[in-house]
C-alpha cells in the first residue's frame, strides 16, 4: 500500500474536513493496519526516520499509548510530553514548548488538550501537520473514526444505520465528532440524556435527532453507545445523583430491549459500569467495547501511515 | 493662532454641508461659505468630509497598573488616529479607580501627556468587588463623570440598589456591565450555535438580560440615571425600549464589533474574536443594527480593551476577553454600516460624537461657533489598513488586522490643535 497524496501534510483537526470518500478510505487502510496487528512480529518500517510527538497536555494514558503503539508499529521515533511533568505546568506557554518541540524535528504532532482549536494552534505554531487527540469538549476525531471503523467492520454499510448516542452529550468531545462522520457516511443518528446536559441547536447543528427518554431513543436502533458520567456534573447541578441518572439512562437488559435484537454494544470508555452501562450488556456478546481499543491503534496507525506518506 | 478648514463637507447641526471652518486659538470662531481669512494653516479639504471630533465614552487606557498593554499617552494617540478627541477611561486599572488619587492621576497625565481629552469614571464599589459603595461624592469632586464597575457586576440587587440612590445624590449616572455571574458561568462565548458546534462554553443571552431587567427595575426605584454598556442582544434591547417608553432615564451603548460580527466569527478559534460580551447571533446583530439607525441605541462606544500579544496568543479559554477599537471604530462601521446603505452618515457620526457626548453631560461637541475646537477630518475614498506596524495602539488584538477598509481619518485636532496627521 502506498499512501495517497491527497492525505500527504494534512491534519486532522475533525472529521468536518474530511469527506465521506475520504473517511471510507481512512477505514480501508486501518483494515490494513489491523492485519498488522495481529501478527506475531506487529511492525513494518513504513515511517523509519520520522519522528511523531504524543503531545498530551490533559491526561490520558490509554489514548496515549494508542497514539504511541501506532507509531512504533509504523517504524516511527516517538517522543511523548506529558504536561503533568512538563515546562508547561511552569508556566511556559503552548506556543514556546511548540517551538522547544520543532527545534527537535517533530514530523506530527498528536494532541490532547482541555482547550477547544488547541490543535489548531499547535499547526498555526509548527507548521507541522497535527492529529487531534482530543480538545476539550470539541472534537475527537481519531474516536469517532475508531468507533466508525468498528460498526463498519461488523454492520458493513453505514447508510441508513440506526445509532442511538446516550449520556452527557453536553460534555462529550466523542459525540460531536462522531455525530459528523456518521451523518457523513449517512446514519440515522440519535441522541439521548437529560436536558440539561444536551447542547442547544443539536437537531440544526448536526441533523441528528434529540430524545430524552431513553426507550424512545433506542427503538429499533442498529448500534448504541454508552458515554462516561463524570461525578463532577453532579456538582455542576446538571443532574441530583448517579442513582438517579442510572435509573433513567442505563443501558440494561431491560432498557435494551427496545434496541434491534443484535443491536451493537459500542462505549468510548472508560466505563462507569453500574452508572450508565450494567456489565450483562458490557460483557455480552453484543458488545464490541474490547474490539474498539484495539480498532483506535489500526485507525491511528492509517492516519499516520496516510498523513507522513508511508510506504509499505 | 489661525487655522483655516476649506472645502470641507461639515457635519453641523445634523446635516453635512460644504462649509469652510476658521479656528482662533483653542475654538471654532466662524463657520460660512466662503471664508477667506488669513490663517497660520489653510487645509484644503476638498472632497473630505469635517465631523466632530469623535467621542469614546467607553474605553480602557490600562494606566496605572497595566502599562504594558497600553498607557495614558500611547491610548490617547490611538484615539486621536481614530479620530476621536474625548475618551472616558473605565475605572478598572490597577488600583481601580475608586478613590481621588487615581482620579488626579489620570487627569494630570492625561493633561500633560495626552492626545484626547480624557473623562475618568470612577467605580461603582470599592476595588469594584461588588461590597461596599466606593466614596462617589470624593471622586465626583475631582471630576469623574460616571460610575461604573465595567468588566464586573455588581451581584447583589440590595447593594446595588444603595448605589444607585448614592450616585443619585451626586448626580452620578450609573453604567452598568450586565453579567449575571451564575448564567455566565465559565462561558467563553455566546451560549448558541457556535458553541454547540466547537465545545467552547456558551455565555447565554440570560446572563445580560436578567442583570438589564433587574438594575431598569433598580433605577426605577433610586431615580438613577441608568446606562448600559456594551448591549447585546434582541431581549436586552426589548427591555430598553420599554424603559425609554415609560419615560426612564435608561440609555443604552453598542461597539462596533457587536454591530459587525456574530458568533460564526469564533468558529476559527481566532482570539481576538473573544470578548465580553461574546459576539451574538445574527439575529441578535440584526437588531443591534436596527436599534442603533432607530435611535433606541443612543451611541456607539468602543469597549477599546487593549491585551498584549502573549495574552491573546494563548489556547481559546486561556486569553483574555476584549479587543482594542479606536483605531478601527469609524473606518470598519463606515465600510460595512454606511457604505451599503444600512445606516445613513449622518446617524453614525452622530452616534460616534454629539450623542454620547450630550449622554454623559460631557462639554459641549459639535461644529458650532464658539465651541471647542475638536473636529476629525477623514477622506472616505482613501483607505486605511489596520497592519500591526500601523496601529498606535500598544496592543494589536483586533479582529481586523491586516484588513484593508474604506475610509481613513486624515487630521484630527483638539481644542485647535492637530493630534494626529496621516501620513
Amino acid at each position: 500500500m502506498t499512501a495517497t497524496p491527497q492525505f500527504l501534510g494534512r491534519n486532522v483537526f475533525d472529521l468536518d474536513d474530511y469527506s465521506a470518500d475520504e473517511i471510507m478510505y481512512i477505514l480501508e487502510a486501518a483494515k490494513g493496519m489491523k492485519e498488522i496487528n495481529l501478527r506475531e512480529y506487529k511492525k513494518i518500517p513504513t515511517l523509519r526516520g520520522k519522528t511523531v510527538c504524543t503531545l498530551f497536555v490533559e491526561n490520558s494514558t490509554r489514548t496515549r499509548m494508542s497514539f504511541e503503539l501506532a507509531a512504533n508499529r509504523l517504524s516511527a521515533d516517538v517522543v511523548s510530553f506529558q504536561a503533568s511533568v512538563s515546562a508547561l505546568q511552569k508556566g511556559e506557554s503552548l506556543q514556546d514548548t511548540v517551538y522547544t518541540l520543532d527545534a527537535m524535528g517533530i514530523d506530527l504532532y498528536c494532541i490532547r488538550h482541555s482547550s477547544p482549536g488547541s490543535p489548531q494552534l499547535v499547526h498555526k505554531y509548527s507548521g507541522k501537520p497535527v492529529i487531534n487527540g482530543g480538545d476539550g469538549r470539541h472534537a475527537h476525531p481519531t474516536q469517532a473514526l475508531l468507533d466508525i471503523f468498528s460498526i463498519w467492520e461488523k454492520l458493513g454499510d453505514i447508510r441508513g444505520l440506526k445509532i442511538t448516542i446516550v449520556g452527557d452529550i453536553l460534555n462529550s468531545r466523542v459525540v460531536r465528532s462522531n455525530l459528523i462522520g456518521m451523518k457523513k457516511l449517512g446514519a440515522e443518528v440519535t441522541v439521548c440524556g437529560p436536558r440539561t446536559l444536551m447542547p442547544s441547536y443539536m437537531e440544526e447543528v448536526y441533523g441528528c435527532r434529540v430524545e430524552y427518554s431513553l426507550s424512545e431513543a433506542l427503538r429499533d436502533a442498529d448500534v448504541v453507545m454508552g458515554l462516561r458520567m463524570q461525578l463532577e456534573r453532579m456538582t455542576e447541578g446538571l443532574f441530583p445523583s448517579l442513582e438517579e441518572y442510572s435509573k433513567h439512562y442505563v443501558l440494561s437488559k431491560d432498557t435494551i430491549k427496545y434496541a434491534k435484537k443484535d443491536a451493537l454494544i459500542m462505549h468510548p470508555g472508560p466505563m462507569n459500569r453500574g452508572v450508565e452501562i450494567l456489565p450483562e450488556i458490557a460483557d455480552s456478546s453484543q458488545s464490541v467495547i474490547v474490539e474498539q481499543v484495539a480498532n483506535g491503534v489500526a485507525v491511528r496507525m492509517a492516519l499516520m501511515f496516510l498523513i507522513l506518506g508511508g510506504k509499505a | 493662532m489661525k487655522t483655516l478648514i476649506k472645502n470641507g463637507l461639515a457635519y453641523i447641526e445634523g446635516a453635512i454641508v460644504k462649509m469652510d471652518i476658521l479656528i482662533e486659538d483653542t475654538r471654532i470662531a466662524l463657520i460660512d461659505n466662503d471664508i477667506t481669512a488669513d490663517a497660520d494653516e489653510v487645509i484644503d479639504a476638498a472632497g473630505m468630509h469635517v465631523f466632530p471630533g469623535f467621542v469614546d465614552i467607553h474605553a480602557h487606557l490600562r494606566d496605572p497598573g497595566q502599562t504594558y498593554k497600553e498607557d495614558i499617552i500611547s491610548g490617547t494617540r490611538a484615539a486621536a488616529k481614530g479620530g476621536f478627541t474625548s475618551v472616558c477611561a473605565m475605572p478598572n486599572t490597577e488600583p481601580v479607580v475608586d478613590n481621588i488619587a487615581t482620579v488626579d492621576y489620570i487627569q494630570r497625565r492625561a493633561r500633560e501627556l495626552g492626545f484626547a481629552r480624557v473623562f475618568v469614571i470612577g467605580a461603582i464599589t470599592k476595588q469594584s468587588a461588588g461590597e461596599e459603595i466606593s466614596e462617589m461624592a470624593t471622586m465626583k469632586s475631582g471630576g469623574v463623570v460616571a460610575v461604573s464597575d465595567d468588566g464586573k457586576c455588581v451581584q447583589n440587587a440590595k447593594l446595588m440598589l444603595n448605589c444607585m440612590r448614592y450616585a443619585v445624590n451626586y448626580d452620578l449616572p450609573v453604567i452598568i456591565h450586565a453579567e449575571d455571574y451564575h448564567l455566565a458561568g465559565k462561558g467563553q462565548i455566546h451560549s448558541g450555535k457556535i458553541a454547540t458546534q466547537i465545545g467552547l462554553s456558551g455565555i447565554p443571552a440570560l446572563a445580560e438580560e436578567t442583570i438589564i431587567a433587574r438594575d431598569i427595575m433598580l433605577a426605577e426605584s433610586a431615580k438613577a440615571r441608568l446606562h448600559i454598556a456594551h448591549i447585546t442582544t434582541a431581549k436586552s434591547l426589548e427591555l430598553v425600549r420599554r424603559a425609554k417608553e415609560q419615560g426612564l432615564p435608561v440609555t443604552c451603548e453598542v461597539t462596533p464589533h457587536h454591530l459587525l460580527l456574530n458568533e460564526e466569527a469564533c468558529l476559527s478559534f481566532d482570539t481576538n474574536t473573544k470578548m465580553k460580551p461574546p459576539l451574538r447571533s445574527e439575529k441578535d446583530r440584526l437588531a443591534c443594527v436596527e436599534a442603533l439607525k432607530s435611535g433606541l441605541i443612543d451611541c456607539i462606544a468602543t469597549d477599546h480593551a487593549p491585551h498584549a500579544d502573549f495574552e491573546k496568543v494563548r489556547e481559546f479559554d486561556h486569553a483574555p476577553f476584549g479587543i482594542i477599537g479606536f483605531e478601527t471604530a469609524f473606518p470598519v462601521l463606515y465600510q460595512s454600516l454606511v457604505l451599503p446603505g444600512i445606516i445613513p452618515l449622518e446617524r453614525l457620526i452622530e452616534a460616534m460624537s454629539t450623542a454620547p457626548s450630550k449622554l454623559l453631560r460631557l462639554p459641549e461637541s459639535g461644529i458650532r461657533k464658539g465651541n471647542p475646537a475638536d473636529l476629525t477630518i477623514v477622506d472616505l475614498n482613501q483607505s486605511s489598513v489596520f497592519a500591526a506596524e500601523n496601529i498606535l495602539s500598544k496592543s494589536k488584538n483586533t479582529p481586523w488586522l491586516d484588513q484593508t477598509i474604506k475610509s481613513k481619518i486624515i487630521y484630527t485636532l483638539l481644542d485647535g490643535t492637530f493630534t494626529f496627521r496621516a501620513e
